[in-house]
């Protein structure tokens, strides 16, 4: 079965028409570069996103901090994330880049700031 | 009163560029920023896909800002923070500016000006939608302000009006955050936002794009209590029987962005109907001498990379600029284009780095782009599609093909045939 994909890698978003084969291999077209096959191998395999989102702060001047996942993590755990980031508190000033959650859900990947609090 | 060569308004992507370039070549450079902190529009913008093209990394718009406000402490550049340019003037040999601040009004003078001021948001008053105005409307920006940087809901069952990018970022992140979006509304047949963010916006989260559909009606007192949606026809005229009411307590709208402009329009800087900025040259000065404009001030970019690249060259040029007169050579479009930047050339000025933008006016297959200079072909470049969201870039450099003031240079599209 063909699929229609919009690769999200780089603002080119090329249309990419791929099909997985039968011994797991992946054929694609309309990639104008290889990070589009990636991209449509790990759709059709193990989609995957990156998060970004704010957590909750002590400081009067900034209420919210904004974060982002350090890469990306399987698009099913996008939601269990939420439910982790949404019970934090950041009570320490931290700096653009530090890390807020070390390996969110054992994903390996880190939750950083991305602004200065 | 102090005296500056350059002075950029606007603390933004484009702003932030302009001041540090200037101030690279050497120029004695003022930033001035209205808002207590510098980023403009960005500092909101929390999501991911800003700095691919400046920086090589995937960055969210926070970090992109924090990067350009980094390398900006590490110039000479002067920063006023929450003070607003009131007036501007000109004079003989430069611009008079009014300064307003906490701490009262100043003058500053300045040899050149670069506006970086931005755009803003189309608001409910620019769109025909009847109907109480009760709380629960906001603008896609002003309900991202409210979440991203105060940390507060806009509401928990959300309709959005119009398929521009700031309205399906929303959606996402309206979802993310735990709220239903019902549906996003585009009146056109085609969306008006990036694939890409059709893509992982929208469909990442099964929320429905329904085009060719706008709203008529907001219902409610003092909260909004639902929407009536509506099939329109070509003319986007609502067709009578296709109503359907759609219980929700918030409307967003993100309906587009018009360029901010009131002090270019100020020192009677001539703006461009289709782009709603000022026409400029190749180097963005505007067609008043010693004025530049770049950024979303001078038409609305998708990206921010681009905002900034613009700035780099306005920072530069003013940097380097001395009052003579200019006869400039227009960039002539056919009507397949909705616009193109810059709209005019300046042949005696470096034409070395000259970056045309485009969009085009329909959606369009396979198409060549082609430039003309009288009559013969001195560009061409292949497209596999063109949609109107999508800003088209092309760096050319001019330098060697013989411009006059008397040249006839013209771009065109062609339809290729597979
Ligand atoms: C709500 C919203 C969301 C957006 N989201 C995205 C996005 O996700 N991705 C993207 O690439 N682009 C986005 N854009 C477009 C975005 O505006 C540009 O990418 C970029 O931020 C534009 O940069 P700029 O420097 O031209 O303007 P801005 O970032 O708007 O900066 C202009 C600055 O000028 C200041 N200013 C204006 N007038 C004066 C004055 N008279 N005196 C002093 N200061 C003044 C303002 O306070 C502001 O800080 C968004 C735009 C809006 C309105
Ligand atoms: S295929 Fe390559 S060029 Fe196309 S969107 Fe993906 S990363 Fe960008």
């Amino acid at each position: 079965m063909t699929k229609e994909l919009i690769c999200i890698t780089c603002p080119n978003s090329c249309r990419i028409s791929a099909e997985l084969g039968e011994n797991g291999t992946v054929s694609v077209s309309g990639n104008l570069c290889p990070r589009g096959e990636i991209f449509a191998s790990n759709e059709l395999t193990c989609p995957k996103r990156s998060l970004t989102t704010t957590v909750r702060t002590v400081f009067g001047d900034m209420p919210v901090l904004p974060v982002r996942t350090a890469g990306e993590i399987p698009k099913e755990m996008i939601m269990d994330a939420m439910a982790v980031l949404s019970g934090l508190v950041i009570r320490e000033r931290v700096k653009c880049g530090d890390v807020v959650v070390r390996s969110i859900l054992d994903t390996g990947c880190d939750v950083i700031a991305t602004l200065d609090l | 009163m102090k005296n500056y060569d350059v002075t950029v308004i606007g603390g933004g992507p484009g702003g932030l560029a302009a001041a540090i370039s200037a101030d690279n070549a050497g120029a004695s450079t003022l930033l001035i920023e209205r808002e207590a902190r510098l980023g403009g529009v960005l500092k909101q913008c929390i999501h991911d896909g800003f700095g691919v093209i400046r920086f090589g990394e995937k960055l969210s718009g926070c970090e992109y800002a924090t990067r350009l406000i980094r390398e900006l402490e590490t110039t000479g550049a002067e920063l006023m923070l929450s003070t607003f340019v009131s007036k501007a003037e000109k004079q003989r040999d430069g611009y008079l500016l009014t300064l307003t601040s906490r701490g009262g009004m100043e003058r500053v003078f300045t040899k050149a000006l670069v506006l970086a001021t931005g755009c803003r948001e189309r608001t409910a008053k620019q769109v025909a939608i009847h109907g109480t105005r009760p709380a629960g409307v906001f603008t896609a920006g002003t309900a991202q302000a409210f979440l991203n940087v105060r940390g507060q809901m806009p509401g928990k069952r959300c309709v959005i009006l119009g398929s521009g990018d700031i309205g399906l970022i929303m959606a996402r992140r309206l979802t993310l955050e735990g709220a239903r979006v019902l549906g996003v509304y585009e009146a056109k047949p085609d969306p008006s936002g990036l694939m890409r963010n059709i893509s992982q916006c929208l469909w990442d989260f099964d929320i429905p794009l329904h085009l060719s559909k706008t709203v008529t009606t907001v219902h409610g007192d003092e909260r909004v209590e639902a929407v009536t949606v509506a099939e329109v026809d070509e003319k986007m005229r609502p067709i009578a029987g296709t109503e359907e009411y759609i219980p929700c307590d918030t409307l967003i709208l993100s309906v587009g962005l018009i360029p901010e402009n009131e002090l270019a329009e100020s020192l009677g800087v001539p703006l461009d109907k289709k782009t709603k900025g000022p026409f400029c040259d190749q180097s963005y000065m505007t067609l008043v001498d010693g004025v530049f404009s770049c950024g979303n001030t001078l038409h609305v970019s998708d990206l921010a990379d681009y905002v900034s690249e613009s700035g780099d060259a306005a920072g530069r040029r003013a940097a380097s600029y001395a009052r003579r007169e200019r006869s400039l050579l227009p960039v002539n479009i056919s009507r397949d284009f909705s616009y193109v930047v810059p709209q005019y050339l300046d042949p005696e000025a470096d034409l070395s780095e000259t970056v045309f933008f485009f969009r085009t006016a329909a959606e369009r297959k396979k198409t060549k782009l082609r430039i003309l200079l009288d009559g013969v072909e001195i560009k061409q470049k292949q497209y596999n599609g063109l949609r109107p969201p999508e800003m088209e870039r092309i760096p050319f450099d001019l330098s060697g093909a013989g411009l006059t003031k008397d040249s006839k240079l013209e771009l065109l599209m062609e339809e290729v045939r597979s």
